[in-house]
């Protein structure tokens, strides 16, 4: 794409106070980049400024403007507040909501130039992703979201008010434990209505007529044992076993819970279903906003929108976003989704306009396509975070960033560097690195598999130990006596090699605490 | 796009949280704050105090795996001269100091949780299960004190108490029904009157137009707004409460055998005991009394701040008081508590006197009685205890209304003060003991 010549314009502000009409005329110098020149459709923005205290406060209720009270907020609060007051901190300088309109927090101790920066990032980084990636749109309801909280709140709220703080804290503290498993992976079967299931009952009585065969009756009988592993088979299908969202099979399966609990744990569910995406695609959405932002920046410096100062201020914060150190920096904290995201957003620009001969052969789709905007807002809308990489990570942005392979394992006394960047690396690191992104993968497989309806009504949980990697036990044995709370009978845990299907190892029975 | 501008929202939205949070490891806090106590100091009780808590009840488990275990793959950045196949060493002391991530992930672990309680909640705290004991058993004063409640509407009353609402109710139907010609009415008759008036046609209706607007003018001077009808008054009835009064005597040895330092054990003592009850109840009197061979009754100031010195007659004060209770807190209607700090002398000649005034004077009109020894632990040359120690001892009986307690190092005072007045304590609430001796 061809820059156009630079065409001078007035600064937008000097200094580094703020008010309310140099944020709008900056919005609408950004606006007109983000969306003429990048051509982000974003959904309307409601840009919020809060104090620190505020800010505070947001944090420690995931970022929701609206939530129901729990005592692990105030824990989360008072944790953020004595760090932040200490130093030991800062805070973020924005909050984004996925909701329409999409609420970006800014904080008034922000100086101008930072608001510029926080705009671009969030208001329409963060923005356009959340209104264009794919798992946002099949997953989360942007323009419900804030109803929906409005409800819960006032709901949780009038729980505690009819049943008592302890018993809605019990429900909820276990609904908590199970959070991280309690979303659908995948859209759910729609179950048939009864005119459906009249014509598929007709259809297959007919397809037997048409096929049917006297001398089927002669085939000899499978052994009589066979009856049981049938039952068994029929009783998960009709509990929908095994299932993965334990939070799901607890709401709708568990004996003992009244209606209100139910409602509770749906709650929960739902807001954590809320951010499924966001987990999914956390490197790619920094990265878009980090992207967004730092075009847009520079974009209005050119135009002579901004002063020098205030660009070096940007770029000052924008460079310490975006600093990765190496493995060996005391630093290090593992790899920077900011970077990242960041990285590969360039390259991508970078091979879309001034391809090597190598990018031609490992991106024969668009490398010199001349459409680096087009290419970047595909890749947002279509991609997560393991997708994207296997996708787009490029041999250049490996060598630049280095990136290497370890193979650990638990028995050895050494690790092995098992690729490294070069041609026969490449794709392993690559590999390996969406794959360290899959959540799929970096959570624990854990599923129902039976309950014994008609005899102790015990309920088995199986976890997959993938390559070997066995739960936390202590931690495990806390949450099984949360869901035993909400099943309301005794819960066994078993480790399970997905491989040989060996169970591993096998937690003891919990049981419910009763009532006290 | 809108701009909103939330810094003015209330603030404390997460107070319900913090409340729930402080309810939900109230019994980790309590004992923090009590080991914290220890080594605070009184002039920091304006202060809010960091505490750390067990991480225990405040866990949110989730399934995670282990930290070790298993095979895994790594990709890290910054690869410096490592090619394909190399070994590496695994950090052979991940354990010894960076394990406190282990089997965490937001790295709390076993690791103790640090948070800072404001002023207000660390009191709450520290003295929440204080308490005067037998407070309830003396006669209630009665006329004392009257409480303001709502008692419906009046048609009389003050203006500070109109009742805007059902007032201006009233008045909206009042107008209603008869029919009070409303503003805009008027205003767009007005306007008609002016339009034609200007353009000067249709003179007939122009008139017709004038007489109705005078009416109604007429009308709405004949239905005020407002009228004196209309006003009602909240009615608030005043009922009296029952108050239960007490007064707590501070006796405080002052004389020149208390070192600077027994001093300002007692005076720490005193001013907890002080801020117990102004926090704690509304209707306790307190009364300073500090001796050396004479008693006087002082303000608080006084007591706390000046100096004195000379000889040591404890039963001086005890007269004192004895006379202060005459004088203005008959025991009928009054609950009466002392508090004595000494260092444990005497004039050998007045134990006797000391013991004869407290057997027969002052343990029978008060409730409960808490001596507390400052300083050094007094032994005399036949290693016996001191002077008041000795001569108090016989009265702590189990059962009765005498305790005491000694106090050698400020790390004790907070301790022996929550001992002598401990909620569940009152029932026995007496036995002597080096309260504090470690």
């Amino acid at each position: 794409m061809k820059k156009q010549p630079p065409a001078k314009r007035e600064l937008l502000f000097t200094g580094a106070d703020w008010d309310f009409e140099k944020i709008q005329r900056v919005y609408d110098a950004v606006e007109e980049i983000a969306k003429g020149e990048m051509g982000l459709a974003t959904y309307p923005n409601q840009i919020e400024v809060i104090t620190s205290e505020q800010m505070l406060d947001a944090y420690s209720s995931i970022g929701m403007p609206l939530m129901y009270k729990h005592w692990s907020f105030g824990k989360h609060f008072a944790r953020d507040e004595t760090m932040y007051r200490k130093g030991m901190r800062g805070l973020a300088y924005e909050i984004v909501i996925n909701s329409s309109p999409c609420i970006s927090y800014i904080m008034e101790e922000n100086s101008m130039a930072m608001q510029t920066l926080v705009i671009a990032h969030a208001a329409f980084g963060h923005n356009h992703f959340f209104k264009n990636n794919g798992l946002f749109k099949q997953w989360t309801d942007a323009k419900g979201i804030l109803d929906y909280m409005e409800f819960a709140k006032g709901y949780v709220a009038q729980c505690e008010e009819r049943y008592g703080n302890k018993a809605v804290e019990k429900v909820m503290d276990a609904a908590h434990a199970l959070m991280s498993h309690g979303v659908h992976k995948y859209p759910r079967k729609r179950t048939p209505d009864l005119a459906e299931e009249e014509k598929r009952v007709a259809d297959r009585l007919a397809y037997q007529e048409k096929m049917y065969n006297d001398l089927w009756r002669t085939v000899p009988k499978g052994p009589a044992g066979k009856k049981g592993s049938q039952e068994l088979a029929e009783r998960k299908r009709q509990l929908g076993l095994p299932e993965e969202n334990l939070l799901y099979f607890l709401e709708k399966m568990a004996p003992k819970l009244a209606p209100w609990q139910r409602e509770l744990i749906r709650i929960v569910r739902k807001i954590s279903q809320y951010f499924y995406p966001q987990k999914q695609t956390k490197m790619m959405n920094e990265g878009c906003a980090t992207f967004t932002h730092y075009t847009i920046v520079n974009r209005m410096h050119e135009m002579g929108l901004l002063s020098d100062g205030a660009m070096l201020e940007i770029l000052h914060s924008h460079t310490s976003v975006v600093f990765q150190p190496d493995f060996d920096d005391r630093r290090y904290s593992g790899l920077n989704p900011y970077a990242l995201g960041f990285n590969m957003m360039n390259d991508i620009k970078r091979m879309c306009i001034e391809p090597t001969e190598e990018d031609r052969q490992w991106f024969p789709d668009f490398a010199g396509n001349n459409d680096p905007y087009g290419t970047l807002r595909q890749a947002w809308a279509d991609y997560r975070d393991e997708s994207f990489l296997l996708q787009y990570l490029s041999p250049a942005l490996i060598r630049k960033m280095k990136l290497f392979k370890i193979h650990d394992v638990a028995e050895n006394p050494e690790m092995e560097v098992a690729a490294i960047h070069n041609e026969r690396g490449y794709r392993e690191v690559r590999k390996a690195l969406a794959r360290s992104y899959d959540i799929a993968h970096l959570e624990p497989d854990i599923q129902i598999v039976d309950v014994d309806l008609a005899g102790d009504r015990r309920l088995i949980v199986h976890h997959f130990a993938e390559s070997g990697m066995l739960l936390d036990g202590s931690e495990a044995v806390r949450v099984l006596r949360h869901i035993a709370n909400l099943w309301g009978y005794e819960v066994r845990l078993m480790e399970i090699d997905p491989a040989t299907e060996q169970v591993v190892k096998v937690y003891d029975d919990v049981a419910p605490i009763t009532e006290m | 796009m809108n701009i909103i501008d939330r810094r003015l929202n209330p603030k404390g939205k997460s107070l319900a949280n913090r409340q729930r949070f402080l309810r939900r490891a109230r019994a980790q806090i309590v004992k923090a704050v009590r080991e914290a106590s220890g080594a605070r100091s009184i002039q920091d009780i304006d202060n809010g105090e960091k505490i750390s808590i067990p991480a225990d009840g405040l866990r949110e488990p989730t399934f995670h795996r282990a930290a070790k275990g298993g095979i895994r793959d790594y990709v890290v950045p910054g690869n410096k001269d490592f090619v394909e196949g190399d070994r590496i060493k695994k950090p052979e002391d991940e354990d010894a100091d960076g394990g406190g991530n282990e089997g965490s992930p937001d790295g709390e672990g076993q690791d103790d949780f640090a948070f800072v309680l404001s002023r207000d909640e660390f009191l709450d705290i520290f003295l929440d299960d204080l308490e005067l004991p037998d407070l309830v058993k003396k006669k209630m004063k009665q006329t004392e004190s009257t409480t303001p409640m709502r008692a419906g509407y009046s048609v009389t009353g003050s203006p500070a108490n109109l009742n805007i609402v059902r007032t201006m109710r009233n008045s909206l139907s009042r107008r209603i029904a008869l029919k009070r010609p409303k503003p805009a009415e008027l205003r767009e008759l007005e306007d008609e009157i002016r339009a034609l008036e200007e353009s000067g046609d249709d003179p007939e209706r122009l008139s017709a137009l004038r007489l109705e607007f005078d009416r109604l003018i007429a009308k709405s001077k004949r239905v005020p707004y407002i009228d004196p009808l209309d006003v009602r008054y909240s009615r608030f009835e005043h009922v009296p409460r029952p108050v239960t009064q007490a007064v707590m005597f501070c006796l405080m040895d002052v004389s020149g055998s208390m070192t600077e330092h027994m001093k300002d054990l007692a005076k720490r003592f005193f001013m907890l005991l002080f801020l117990f009850l102004n926090r704690r109840y509304r209707h306790v009197e307190v009364v300073f009394i500090r001796h050396t061979h004479e008693a006087e009754e002082v303000d608080e100031e006084t007591f706390f701040y000046s100096t004195e010195t000379g000889g040591t007659v404890v039963s001086t004060a005890l007269v004192e008081m004895e006379k202060v209770i005459k004088d203005r807190y008959p025991v009928a209607d009054w609950n009466i508590y002392c508090a004595q700090a000494s260092d444990g002398d005497n004039t050998s000649s007045d134990n006797a006197k000391t013991a004869g005034l407290l057997e027969t004077a002052i343990l029978p009109l008060c409730q409960y009685f808490a001596y507390i020894e400052v300083g050094a632990e007094y032994k005399d040359w036949l290693g016996r205890d001191s002077d008041l120690w000795r001569t108090y001892k016989e009265f702590a009986k189990p059962g009765g209304n005498f305790a005491m307690r000694r106090v050698r190092v400020r790390s004790q005072i907070f301790p022996v003060f929550r001992d002598l007045f401990a909620k569940e304590r009152h029932d026995n609430a007496a036995w002597a003991g080096g309260g504090g001796e470690a």
